[in-house]
């Protein structure tokens, strides 16, 4: 947790294709595991690698500025598909702290959020500007400033953007979120409490007090 | 007043509190686990010693990695046993409800929901798969959650949710046989885009909707996400509550009788205001197929694959153009007629009972091309045994399609179910990405009977013909 910090400086690189889905930025063979840790190699792996292993030499991630990439620009709907949050570690174990883009996938940027990948909205005409600028000055810093709420280009242009004030304060201190609603677990239990007697059939589940030890072979009560 | 939506309703009887920074805090009624995506949310929970706060509301199944080979173990898929045996060993441990490979309840997440009666109208529904808005069409609020919500949820029964904007489509019109739900939604998705609702919650509304059965709302809700809307859902009629009744896990009697006359309530006010509407006539749509790598990629059976020149916006310009270099088409093709290897009839979108019984109609009589490998990959061991026991199973054997065992196979592509590189395969999965079916893989997204007419064909074809 807690990648992120008020200021992520560091070499950007562009990859502005739109609807680049979680399948592209993780694929699938590598959601066998149990870990959280270790994705990165795993990162746009069928983009980033041929077959035989050997890298893609036209894949930004493998060009020589962009192998240590902070930030990552892509185009709209970034991280659509598939719940994995595995697409949100491998990036971080690849050493990304920010994506920015026109538009995020709900899923995807919920999970960044949770594990302080910064997600960074800008608007469609200031996405082609800073990727114009990268392009022009490939290697060169760019910033994400997260206390400003501004990017900063390799050619000093910069692009300010919106971010609601509880993301950014979780992306730079880091919060236990399970932490805080357990600290509500009066109020979960009053609900509950409360709910119940309205609609009991959502806790009183005969199918669950019913369920023999060994449930194999049992047949539901009804066909249709 | 205004009138309420549906979603109002439902998001309003789950507020626990309103968070200091506007967000939510929404109970979840039933919390659904599989194997790829919880075991990192357990380990984070002992991690901190925290414990699973509601058990009895929680329920899991191993469908994504599982083998779908008849004589299938926890083994059969080369790492997929420490997956498998990580949630049986954390369900036991937290007296979680499993229903494990080799009960006949085992089957893939969202199937087996609706079907054991886990979820009910009026419900907040979680599970790590994006695809959770499936069993909105019960009337349910369900949405997709990554693994750090999977772990907020087991410890505290909650999720915290920015409230989403309203959104109604409203389908009207009367589809043209051989064109049904999957038709519907991928049609709508082309034309709104594949992230045309996204920060919506969606309502699926109109005639068009009422005259579906539930399973075919079900493939609806299932593509919610596909046009970016975690929840997609339909308010509950007569035909919900009849699909409910006597369902394992449902209320029973007289119980059931008093829920139902609360799911009868759950429905939009005439006078609710939306944030967006639109409208959508099926009427005169042609069956369709997915040409590229987004399920906004998509056309009918009829026409021909777009000039990428056509769009207008340069991002969907370039997108079309790395699609149709991927899926190895041109512009101006026909998408009718062009060869394919794999057949898939299965997963979250398109493996009930009325997706089986729909494509057996046309398989019925008739036999797989030559040269083409066809799947039918049942949603659950309960939807494979009543196919069976009615003979649709045969129908599709004496046809030669391979009849599997339950679960997400060839559209997670995590087993041994996979298309080859640069294979074409015509599938009623829901998304057609890069790879998304095995490395170099072309899937073109159909229907269940659109998918029986590729199979028998030996190319993508109009089922029309065939009906």
């Amino acid at each position: 947790m807690s990648a992120a910090r008020p200021v992520i400086r560091g070499v950007a690189a562009p990859l502005p294709r739109e609807n680049i889905d979680t399948d592209q930025i993780i694929p699938k063979h590598h959601l066998i595991t149990v870990e959280r840790q270790g994705l990165g190699r795993g990162l746009f792996s069928e983009w980033r690698f041929a077959p035989d292993g050997t890298e893609r030499q036209d894949f930004v991630l493998n060009q020589p500025p962009f192998r240590s990439a902070k930030i990552l620009v892509a185009g709209a709907n970034f991280g659509c598909g598939s719940s994995r949050e595995h697409a949100v570690w491998a990036l971080l174990d690849y050493g990304i702290e920010a994506v920015v883009s026109s538009a995020f996938a709900s899923i995807f940027e919920e999970n960044a959020a949770k594990n302080a990948l910064a997600t960074i909205r800008l608007s469609e005409p200031d996405l082609r500007a800073l990727v114009a600028a990268i392009d022009a000055l490939p290697g060169a810093e760019t910033t994400v400033d997260l206390q400003a709420c501004m990017v900063v280009a390799p050619d000093g242009q910069r692009f300010r953007f919106e971010m609601a004030p509880a993301r950014r304060r979780a992306l730079i201190e880091g919060l236990d979120e399970i932490g805080m609603t357990l600290e509500r677990a009066d109020r979960i239990a009053a609900f509950q409490q409360r709910d119940r007697q309205q609609r009991p059939w959502v806790y009183d589940i005969p199918g669950r007090r019913e369920e023999a030890p060994a449930s194999h072979d049992n047949s539901p009560r009804r066909h249709t | 007043m205004a009138g309420r939506t549906l979603f109002d309703k439902l998001w309003a009887a789950h507020v626990v509190d309103e968070l200091p920074d506007g967000r939510f805090l929404l109970h979840i009624d039933r919390h659904i686990l599989h194997e790829v995506t919880s075991p990192q949310a357990f380990s984070g929970l002992r991690l901190r010693g925290r414990t699973v706060r509601n058990p009895e509301m929680t329920f899991a199944t191993s469908d994504h990695i599982v083998s779908t080979e008849p004589d299938r173990t926890d083994d059969t898929v080369p790492g997929g046993a420490a997956l498998i045996r990580a949630l049986r060993s954390n369900a036991r441990a937290a007296g979680i409800t499993l229903f494990d490979l080799g009960d006949v309840r085992q089957g893939i997440v969202h199937v087996i929901g609706p079907e054991l009666g886990l979820v009910l109208p009026g419900m907040t529904v979680a599970c790590g798969d994006s695809h959770t808005g499936t069993v909105g069409a019960l009337g349910a609020l369900a949405w997709g959650v990554g693994t750090s919500e999977v772990e907020h949820i087991l410890a505290t029964q909650t999720a915290i949710l920015e409230r989403p904007r309203r959104m109604r489509i409203f389908f009207t019109g009367k589809p043209a046989r051989g064109v049904g739900a999957k038709d519907f939604i991928l049609a709508l998705i082309s034309k709104i885009g594949a992230a045309g609702a996204t920060g919506y919650a969606v309502e699926y509304a109109g005639p068009a909707i009422a005259a579906l059965g539930v399973e075919e709302r079900m493939t609806v809700c299932n593509m919610s996400v596909e046009a970016g809307a975690r929840m997609g859902f339909i308010a509950p009629d007569e035909k919900v509550i009849d699909f409910l009744r006597g369902r394992p896990y449902a209320p029973r009697s007289p119980l059931f009788e008093q829920a139902a006359e609360r799911w009868r309530e759950l429905c939009s006010d005439e006078d609710a205001a939306f944030d967006a509407e639109v409208a959508f006539d099926v009427s005169g749509l042609a069956p369709q197929v997915s040409w590229g790598t987004s399920p906004e990629q998509t056309i009918g059976v009829d026409g021909v694959v777009p000039d990428p020149d056509s769009f207008a916006e340069p991002g969907r310009r370039d997108a079309a153009r790395k699609a149709l270099r991927y899926m190895g088409l041109e512009p101006g093709m026909p998408l009718h007629g062009l060869p394919i290897g794999k057949v898939f009839i299965g997963s979250c979108t398109n493996s009930r009972l009325a997706d089986l019984r729909a494509a057996a109609e046309v398989v019925r009589g008739r036999k797989v091309a030559r040269g083409v490998r066809a799947l039918v990959v049942p949603g659950s061991g309960t939807v494979k045994q009543q196919a069976e026991a009615e003979g649709l199973a045969q129908i599709f054997v004496d046809a030669g399609f391979e009849w599997r065992a339950p679960g997400c196979s060839m559209c997670a592509g995590l087993n041994a179910d996979k298309v080859a590189p640069g294979e074409r395969c015509a599938a009623t999965s829901n998304r057609n990405f890069e790879g998304r079916q095995g490395p170099g893989s072309r899937t073109h997204l159909v229907s269940p009977v659109m998918a029986a007419a590729a199979a028998i064909r030996g190319c993508i074809a109009d089922v029309r013909s065939l009906l």
